[in-house]
Formats: structure tokens, sequence, C-alpha cells
């Protein structure tokens, strides 16, 4: 026999405010991805020292201040980017995104030339030895995520230049700014993991 | 012990509350249509069903503790036999390093005295996967893992033969990487090392079927991974065959010690221990049988 | 807090719908993003493997009947344990589990759909086909020996047995690339689960007001964070040593087989809780409705669930007592083990203070509910025994071992989803499974779960290790091999039984409305099945049992709160 039981409609009260879900479920996201930095830099940690041939990090690794400078540099210019769209300047908004964009191609690019010295100055690939094997699965899995954030952000600019961008996506690019920032966080341990302690 | 007196202990009571209850408050079609007392909770109930549990938690912790330290931090004694232990695909290689011996499959170790302890010390390690050498009546079993020593102690009272075999899953053939070892009394052991100490030079001049074996033997692939003391075969891939004849089985427990199942072996590793890394030779009959013959002069 | 208004009668949603047909019913399965079907496919899909899972269990049985057996080679024999492990954890229970939180949660708390439904439909989708590729491997192109390609490295894959040179061909990368692509499709449940819960509540539904599933599923999805991860990295890491030439566990350029040892088992442990948890929320919803009282101790629950969240993370190295950690290390994970049992403890506590004082109703659910009780008590304490180390020496990767975790997997998890399945198939279905063939379900399984796994703790303590495929005749295992042989086929039949209930009650089982079992959680004012949208207005709730308060307005739980 059906039976339909009364669920009593409430009228008065406070309003009921939970957390905005793009940013929780963007927070659940660094959780997991930081827990496989973190396995990724304790088996650098792990095998300092350890390897029986090869070049070792003091040989051949030399600070990348430029990079670093432009990756951090990109997490102020993704904030005002999201601060530029919470007052409703949307070009404010679209020079953020361009800067970020900008920073984070030129931290590639730094990237990309040490690698290139690495390779074909020292002989270094991921085979060579445990240094070889964990530094380039370090910052290769950390340029991996930066690629992905890049690819985010540019599609993110090319809304915002086309004028699809308004005040009410504030929440959803600050989200996106929440994961760059996390990269660029990431980029601090690798920072000191690898070019400072390891060295 | 007590680990096993407290988990019953546990198990008999709350059981038995589990067992009451359930039977006590069921349903009964007598019963009124009213719900039951509805208790939320009591924070004094909570409490003393943490802080006991966390007392228990605390002995068995503490006895533990005691029984670990004891095992692996026990000083090691003046009479202790040092063996050194290599896990292989599917056998092992035991080596008494201040004894000169190497052998393989079948360990010995001499009976020890509590008024003059001879324990033996084991050195562990592998030359591929892990493995795990696990003899239950003497001792809890330690991994051997490539690139990595680990060490453990048995000290036995009782001769005997002790069987085990490899509790670390280390591919087609772990299941028949059997383990035995022989607990022999002090005067035993000492003959035993005695003649593996010995290099295999007896003499093959009455027996002109086991010469031409030594030949075959010695002008085949045999020797690249197999060593004979006293002759060129020098191999380390596979185990050391100097006294392969006065083992009581062959395919490292696998399979009993006759001239036949020798022969089966040789013809083809594979039929008798699918898996097993030394492959057939393919030699014709009558080379089997003249292997066969020198083999069983390896006493 | 009491609500101001009368309430407004739930809209009847038995009126013929008036649209014209939709798409295809193909179509509509394989592009929704309805929780409820996304569950629904979860769970099937489980059960499917559980199947497969099972029979591969049988034909271990069947080979290990006697000694020296060749009922099958070595090869497909260690094929078959890989499998069968592989499969139940990450292809049976993960997605049978988190089926049910999908489908439950956002009824639970009132919402219209989880908070990222093309996540959900994108998560099932990636471990369903992470599923199938493992399946793949057996027809695949000949691996080691020819036998199909499927792997036989054991389901925790140990390094160096995993690298290249000791497993060549491909059986080793379907293991890694199935599992792999499964653990992106929990760690997608699992954000969408938190994300849901923190902010899809209904109106006066306070984390404190929740039921208490939605609690276990959302500590089970915060240590999938902390625990799929690292066995993400380390596949990634084993699948550069593989195919990039990399060293992470290649022994002979340095690298440390001790290292996969640790990855895998920092995920290997707080997995089984990850599965524990959302048993442990069936059981808290169906004790106290068939107890006719209130779960104990709502707050000390909460408490206990997210201290065992913790605890759990760091108790890892109990698999490793024997590969020579040394004392020091050894004596943190015997403590470590040892306390998770005290949160543990106090869960089963309050489950039995529930039932103290209740009406105790013995309907299938609550039987699957009972079994699970006494099964998890067995199972947590050989768990303790295993706990000090000195025992784990010698029991280690015996059959003890093994019988310690069937104890907990299948009469601890799958007794509680059995209860989940006969209790919460009305409201999915809108019929009632068979009673009396749910009994002949539960009375043979649990013939069948005693006689194999009671039993099966004995080989171990008489030596026989795991994962071997024979073994030779005068060690005393014989007969004890059989009896765990006869108690599989049992199991094997009640399971059968339960399938045939599942399809018979579909279609002959007697209508059940929205609330059969008289229950009071949101998800039994709806009817059954629901509606596509849930709720047709959004619910207010004051208390952690809306529809007690409502049945009781003269004793309502939020006067107590």
């Amino acid at each position: 026999m059906m039976q339909t039981n009364t669920i009593p409609i409430a009228i008065d009260e406070q309003p009921w405010v939970l957390p905005n879900k793009g940013i929780v479920g963007m927070w659940c996201l660094i959780a997991a991805e930081a827990a496989i930095f973190l396995i990724f830099v304790t088996a650098y940690l792990f095998y300092l020292g350890k390897s029986l041939t090869g070049p070792t990090p003091a040989q051949v690794l030399e600070l990348p201040i430029v990079g670093t400078i432009c990756l951090l540099s990109s997490s102020i210019t993704v904030h005002m980017a999201v601060a530029a769209l919470r007052k409703g300047n949307i070009r404010g908004c679209t020079l953020g995104l361009g800067g970020t964009v900008a920073l984070a191609s030129a931290f590639l690019v730094t990237t990309a030339q040490e690698w290139h010295h690495l390779i074909y100055d020292f002989g270094l690939t991921i085979r060579t030895n445990l240094f070889g094997t964990t530094y380039y699965s370090l910052v290769g899995l950390h340029a991996t995520h930066v690629i992905v954030g890049l690819l985010l952000l540019i599609a993110a600019f090319f809304f915002s230049l086309s004028g699809r961008v308004t005040e009410h996506h504030a929440e959803r690019l600050e989200v996106l700014s929440l994961y760059w920032h996390f990269v660029d966080a990431v980029w601090v341990v690798v920072f000191l993991v690898v070019y400072v302690i390891g060295r | 012990m007590l680990v096993l007196s407290v988990t019953l202990a546990i198990f008999l009571i709350v059981g038995g509350l589990l067992v009451y209850a359930l039977i006590k408050f069921r349903h009964r079609p007598t019963d009124s249509d009213h719900e039951p007392a509805q208790i939320y909770g009591s924070t004094q109930i909570e409490l003393s069903w943490t802080v006991i549990p966390i007392l228990i938690v605390v002995t068995l912790f503490l006895t533990t503790t005691r029984v670990i330290w004891q095992t692996e931090a026990a000083p090691k004694p003046a009479g202790a036999v040092d063996v050194i232990v290599v896990g292989h695909q599917f056998w092992w290689e035991y080596k008494y390093p201040k004894l000169g011996v190497v052998t393989a499959n079948e360990l010995h170790i001499p009976a020890s005295d509590p008024s003059h302890p001879t324990p033996t010390y084991l050195e562990m390690s592998s030359a591929d996967v892990s493995h795990s050498f696990w003899v239950p009546r003497l001792a809890g079993k330690t991994d051997l893992i490539p690139n990595r020593v680990n060490t453990m102690w048995m000290d036995p009272s009782q001769p005997g033969l002790y069987l085990g075999q490899c509790a670390q899953y280390c591919g087609t053939q772990h299941a028949k990487m059997l383990l035995r070892v022989y607990v022999d009394s002090p005067a035993d052991f000492a003959a035993w090392i005695k003649k593996q100490q010995q290099p295999a030079t007896r003499d093959l001049s009455g027996n002109p079927l086991a010469q031409e074996g030594q030949k075959i033997f010695l002008g085949t692939a045999c020797i690249s991974c197999h060593a004979v003391a006293g002759t060129p075969a020098n191999g380390r891939f596979g185990p050391d065959l100097t006294h392969l004849a006065s083992r009581d089985t062959i395919g490292s427990g696998a399979i009993p010690n006759t001239p036949q199942n020798l022969r089966a072996w040789v013809a083809d590793p594979n039929a008798m221990k699918p898996g097993s890394l030394m492959p057939s030779m393919h030699l014709n009959d009558h080379d089997l049988d003249a292997i066969t013959a020198y083999l069983t002069t390896l006493q | 807090m009491a609500t101001s208004t009368t309430g407004l009668e739930a809209i009847d949603v038995t009126a013929p719908p008036t649209q014209p047909p939709g798409p295809s019913l193909i179509y509509q399965w394989l592009t929704t993003v309805d929780h409820k079907k996304i569950g629904l496919m979860y769970i099937v899909y489980a059960l499917l493997f559980l199947v497969v899972a099972g029979i591969e269990a049988m034909i271990m049985r069947v080979q290990l009947a006697v000694p020296n057996n060749h009922a099958v080679s070595p090869q497909v024999f260690n094929q078959l344990f890989t499998m069968h492990g592989t499969t139940m954890i990450f292809f049976v229970a993960v997605p049978v589990l988190f089926g049910f939180g999908n489908y439950l949660i956002p009824l639970m708390i009132g919402a219209r759909d989880m908070a990222f439904p093309r996540l959900n439909a994108f998560s099932f989708w990636i471990s369903a086909f992470g599923g199938l590729l493992l399946y793949l491997s057996y027809f695949a192109g000949s691996g080691l020996y020819g036998a199909g390609a499927a792997p036989d490295v054991g389901w925790f894959a140990y390094a160096p047995l995993t690298a290249k040179v000791f497993s060549p061909g491909h059986s080793s990368d379907y293991w890694t690339l199935s599992v792999l692509l499964s653990g992106i499709g929990t760690t997608g449940t699992a954000i969408n689960i938190v994300a849901t819960a923190f902010c899809m509540r209904c109106k006066g539904m306070t984390l404190m007001r929740m039921p208490l599933l939605v609690w276990l599923f959302v500590v089970a999805s915060c240590m999938v964070f902390a625990a799929v991860s690292p066995l993400t990295a380390a596949q990634i890491m084993l699948c550069l040593d593989r195919y990039l030439g990399s060293h992470f566990f290649d022994t002979q350029a340095g690298g440390s087989a001790v290292l996969w040892m640790h990855f895998f088992w920092i995920f290997g442990h707080p997995e089984v809780y990850i599965l524990i948890l959302p048993t442990f929320a069936f059981v808290n919803e169906i004790i106290p409705v068939f107890s006719r009282k209130a779960i104990f101790g709502y707050p000390a629950m909460v408490a206990a669930s997210v201290a065992i969240g913790f605890v759990s993370l760091s108790v890892w190295a109990h698999h490793m007592f024997t590969i020579g950690l040394g004392p020091a290390g050894n004596t943190f994970f015997v403590f470590a083990t040892m306390v998770v049992s005290v949160p543990t403890g106090i869960k089963m506590f309050n489950w039995l203070a529930t039932i103290w004082g209740g009406k105790v109703i013995y309907r299938v659910p609550m039987l699957f509910c009972v079994g699970f009780l006494f099964q998890f008590l067995i199972a947590g304490l050989t768990g303790i025994m295993l706990s000090a180390a000195p025992f784990d020496w010698q029991l280690s990767a015996s059959y003890f071992v093994v019988a310690h975790f069937h104890y907990v997997i299948v009469g601890g998890i799958l007794f509680s989803l059995f209860g989940a399945f006969y209790y919460w198939y009305p409201k999915v279905t809108g019929r009632m499974m068979s009673e009396t063939l749910g009994k002949w379900h539960f009375w043979m399984f649990v013939i069948g779960f005693h006689l194999t796994f009671d039993f099966m703790h004995i080989p171990g303590l008489l030596g026989m290790p795991r994962r071997i495929y024979t073994y030779e005749a005068g060690r005393g295992w014989e007969l004890w091999n059989i009896i765990i042989g006869i108690g599989a086929i049992i199991q094997g039949v009640a399971t059968l039984i339960f399938v045939y209930n599942l399809i018979y009650s579909y279609f002959r089982g007697p209508e059940a409305g929205p609330d059969p079992w008289d229950a009071w959680t949101l998800e039994w004012s709806t009817t059954s099945p629901p509606p596509d949208y849930n709720f047709a207005i959004e619910p207010s709730v004051s208390s952690a049992r809306p529809l007690w308060d409502l049945k009781h307005p003269e004793d309502q739980d939020s006067r107590y709160e």
C-alpha cells in the first residue's frame, strides 16, 4: 500500500550555507595529488647518494632561479586575475590570465633547456642511474602538472579574451587558481629537495 | 601464550554478551507495539570501553616488545655456526664461510646444547627475487631480499630432519622450493662438514661409464651453471654439485634422489619441475646414462 | 529546533509520465550521469566479477584438494591467485561498495545528485574499462609461458619479480595499468563523495545529523586520497622501470625491493580499511532499524571512524614484519596495529549496546548483520594475534593469514554487503526480495563460510605457506584442504541462490512501498524506486532520524540533541 511520508518544509530561519563544491572538490584533488608527489619525493630522498655510477646532483645541477621566479610570479598573476574578476574587471582578468600563461610557458622553456643540457652535455637520462631515475620522474611529474594547468589556463584566457567570462565565474576561476597555487607549492618542495638538500 | 589467552577471553566475553543480547532482546509476537526506549549514548560507558581496551593493548604491546627485542637483538654466542644463505629461483645456496663449504638445498646444522650453545646464524640475501626461509619447527620466517642482507638464528636442541619451504612467492616453482634442514648431533655435524670439505676427486678408473660421463659433463654447457670442486667446473648460477649424491633429494626437495630420477631430471628438468630455470640439454640416451653414472659418484 | 509549518504532501509521482518515449534504453544507461543508475552499474558490474573471481577460487581449491594434483599447471595456478585477489579487491569490493555509496548518499542527505555527476560517470567507466583490460590479458598474446598473458605476480606484485627481466611479456603490465585505471576511478568517486557530503546536504542537516553511512563513506574517501595515490605513484614508477629502463625497483642498479613493499602497503593496508568502513556504514544503518533503537553513541561512532581512518594510515609495515625492519621498526608497527583495535572495538561495543534493550527483528538483513558481528569479532582477534610480530614471524605468508583476511573480507564485508542488498533492494526496485530464499542463502553461506575459513587457519598453523600450487603428501594438510574445498562449493551454491533471488524478486517479489522496514533516514521517504530527481522539494531535517521525528512526534530525536 502506497504511503507518502510528509517532509516538513521550513520557511523561517537563517540561510543554509554550505561550502562551494568546486573548492572542496579541488582541495580533495590536491590532497590526492600531494600524496602522489610525496611518494616521488620520498623515493628521491631515499635514493640520494645511492647511485652506483654516473653523475651526481652536485656535478650537474644548477639552481633554476629564472624558472622559479617565473613560476612563483605566475601565482601572483593568477591571483590578480581572480581578484579582478570578482570585481567585474574582465580586462584585468584577461591580463592576469595572459600573464600567468606567459610565465608558466617561460618556466616550461627553462625546464626544457635544463633537460636538454643534462641529456646532451652530461649524458644523464632516466636510465643512467638512481639519480637520473628519481630526478626526471619527480621533475617530470611536476612539469606534467604544469602542462595540464597551462592548458586549462590557456582555455580560460581565451574565454576571457572573447568576452565569455563574467563575474559569476569568479568561483570557478578560483578553483583553477587553487590548482595552480598547488602546482607552485609543489615546485617549492621540489626545489628544496632536489636543488638545495639534494646537492 | 598471553596473546592467545587474552584474545580467547575477549571472544568469550564479547561473544557471550552478543549471544545474550540477541536472545534476550529479540522481538516476541506478544510484545506491545511500542518502540523500546531510545537510548542515545552514555559518556561513562564509552569511556570505560575505551580505557579497558587501551590497557589491554598496552599489556600486549609490552610483552610483545620484550619478545621482539629478545629475539632480534639477541647477543651472538662464540660457538655459533655461520651460514650464508642465498635464495635463487627455485633453489637454496648455502655457504659456510669459516668452514670452506659450499652446498645447496639441504642444510646441515648442529644441535645446540643449552650449557654450551652452538646456534646457527644465517646471513641471507637473494640472487634474483624475494624469497623467504621458513622452517616452522625451528624458527619464524625471514625474507631473502636482493640487494639486502637479513639475519636470523636457529637454536635447535633435538636432532632430526626439519621440513619447510620458501614462503614468499618467487615465481612459477615457488611451491617446490622446499627446505630440508638436518639437525645433526655435534659429532655427525663435524663428520658431515669434513666430507663436504673434500673436493670430488674420487677415483673413477673402475667405472668407465662414469668417466665418460665426467668428460661429457666437463665438455658441455653444464659447467656454465654448475660447480664441482676439484674440477674445472665453476658455474654459480645453479646448485653446487660437488656432493650431489650425498643428498636425499634433488630439485630442492621436490624429487627423491635416485638414479632414475636423476636421469629423468637431466633429460628434461621442466617435465619434473615445470618452470625450473635449468634447460634440457637434449642429450641422447647413452650420454644420459653416462652423466647419471658420473653424478652418482659425487658423494 | 522545530520546523515551523505543517508539511506539504510529497508529490505523488505515480502518475504516468506524459513525455514522449526518450532515447533507447542502452543509450540512456551509457550516457547517464544519474547517481542511481551509475550506482547500479557499479553493483551489477561487481556482481559479474564476483562470480568470475569465485570461479577462479573454485579452480584453485580443486587443484589443492589433494597433494601433487595436476588439475591445472603451476603457471595457470599462479595466474589464478593473482587474478582472484586483484579482481576481488579492485573490481568487486571497491565497485560494489562505492556503487552503494553512489546510490544512497544523495538520497540520504536530501540531495538531487552527487556534486559532480559527469565526474561520477567518468569514474565508473574508467574503472569498468580497467576491469575489462585486466581480463583481456587471458586472451592476449603469449606471456611467460604462452598461457595467455594474465598476470601471475600475486595481487601485490612484489618487486623485483615484476621487473622486465623476471616477468617478460606483458602480464605485469596488464596488472599495473588496469589497477591504475581503477585507482583513478576510485579517486574520482572519493572526490565526489566528499564534495557531496560537505556541500549538498539538505536544510538542517548539520554534519552531526548526517546518517552514519555518509560519515563512513566520507572517512573512507579521505583515506582514498591518502592511500590510493601511493599505489598510483608506485605503479607509475613500475611502468617507468619496465619501459624506460629506470631503476626504482631495479636491485641490480642499487634499487630497493623493500621500497616497493613500503609503497604498496602504504596503499594496501588502508585499502582494506577503505573497504571495511562502508561495511560498517551498512551495519550502522541496519542494526538500529532491526533492533528498533537509535544507534548507541553517534558522536563516539563518528570519532571512532575518524580515528580508524587516521591510525590505519600508520600500520602498513605489519605486512613486512619478516623483511628485516629491525626491532625498533617492528616495535612501532606492532604498537600502531594494536592501537587501531581500540576504535574498532568501540564500534563493536556500540553495536552491542544498540541491540541491548531493543526488540530485535530477525529478518534477512539482520541475520547477515549478526553473522557480521560474530565473524568480524573473530577476524579482529586473529588480527590481534598477527599484530604480535613474533607470532607473525611464524604465520605471515601462511594460510593463517589467508584465513584471517578472508574472515574479514568474506565474513565481515561480504556478509554486511549481503545484508545491504536485502535491505535496500526494496528501495531500488520497489519489490521485496524473497525472505525464504534469503534464509536459505544465509544459512548455506554461513555453513560454507565456516567450513572453509575456520578450518583454513589450521594448515597455516601447520606450516602451509600461501601461493603454492601444490604440496607434498605427509605434511598433515590434506584433510583440511578437502574441508576447505567443500565449504567453497557450498558458498558457491549459496551465492547462486542469492543471484537467483535478485533476479526472481525483480519480477515476482511483493511490492515494497516506500518504507517496508519502518526505517528512519531520508531515503525511505521517497517512492520505491525513487524518482529521477529524488526529492520534489528539498527536505528539511532537525535530527539524525528525520522519519523517526515524523512518526513519533511525541518523542522526537531533536529534543535530545
